[in-house]
């Protein structure tokens, strides 16, 4: 018994919507990780899942504790600034060791031109 | 002396801030650890700074940035879920795009990645070697002089008011 029985209607509601929500959020992202085929679209999937999803559940985790204790229960919002100051980090962290990896496996046009980013090999499609 | 005790009064408050909010209380001797903490953290780790403090010069467009990137992360989230469901993957058009910027603020530049990387479908990969050019990779490419506009005119422009103004 958590005590989730005994939360009242008005806040039953938008926690109930936050989390299908935040839970369907994070399920695309996950599904976009298994069905996109190249790397570099990968990476973005899971992006959805940390600011969305998991803000949609953060928000439902602070209404929910907010009724049901009648006070305000807010350190979630620790939670959501220490994800909004790491993720991005590491999608940085995890793209540039993935174009290092590709412009180190073709070594002969390793720089690129003044106008194009990358001259990265062809994605491989598995 | 207040400058070297409290080397940046910000940080000393959001420390102060956080450490109440973990502990969710108010009582006289949290607020007196966290006081301790907000004072001693900054000092004891100034040697790991390796840049003097960030100065924001215009607060409220900073707030106002932060709201602007904040419904433009919602509505990313939605059109990317949108390609994810719907889209074939053969047809989403991933590419890399060259964005020249003029922001050199270390603080700006790193705010920028943060809103950027945060917003889904849009992943910043660095600033070119030897250039002040970013290359960020964009999940579903249409139109690259747009991107260019909107990250100049959007996030850039604002930026650089309160960063280096």
């Amino acid at each position: 018994m958590t005590g989730a029985e005994n939360l009242p209607a008005w806040a039953a509601v938008p926690v109930i919507f936050l989390l299908v929500l935040g839970g369907g959020i994070a399920l695309i992202g996950a599904i976009g990780l298994m069905r996109l085929p190249s790397f570099y679209q990968r990476i973005h999937g899971p992006a959805i899942t940390v600011t969305l999803g998991a803000g949609c559940i953060l928000i439902a985790s602070m209404i929910h504790f907010t009724a049901l204790q009648s006070r305000p229960v807010i350190h979630e919002l620790l939670i959501t600034v220490f994800v909004l100051m790491t993720a991005p980090v590491v999608s940085m962290l995890i793209m540039r060791a993935a174009v290092y990896r590709d412009l180190r496996a073709q070594k002969n046009t390793f720089s690129a031109g003044p106008d194009d980013v990358y001259r990265l090999p062809p994605e491989e499609k598995d | 002396m207040m400058k070297r005790l409290f080397p940046s009064l910000r940080l000393s408050a959001a420390l102060l801030l956080a450490w109440l909010l973990l502990n969710q209380s108010v009582e006289p001797a949290h607020l007196l650890l966290g006081a301790f903490l907000a004072v001693a953290t900054p000092l004891l780790t100034r040697s790991l700074q390796p840049l003097p403090h960030a100065r924001i010069r215009r607060p409220l467009l900073l707030v106002r940035l932060l709201f602007t990137s904040l419904l433009e992360i919602i509505r990313s989230c939605f059109n990317v879920s949108r390609i994810i469901l719907f889209t074939r993957p053969e047809g989403v058009n991933s590419q890399f795009i060259r964005i020249p910027l003029d922001l050199r603020n270390p603080y700006g530049l790193a705010l920028l990645s943060c809103i950027i990387n945060t917003t889904p479908g849009t992943v910043w990969a660095e600033i070119l070697p030897g250039t002040n050019d970013l290359a960020l990779h964009v999940f579903d490419l249409h139109d690259a002089q747009w991107w260019v506009d909107t990250i100049k005119s959007v996030y850039e422009r604002p930026l650089i008011e309160i960063f280096e103004g």
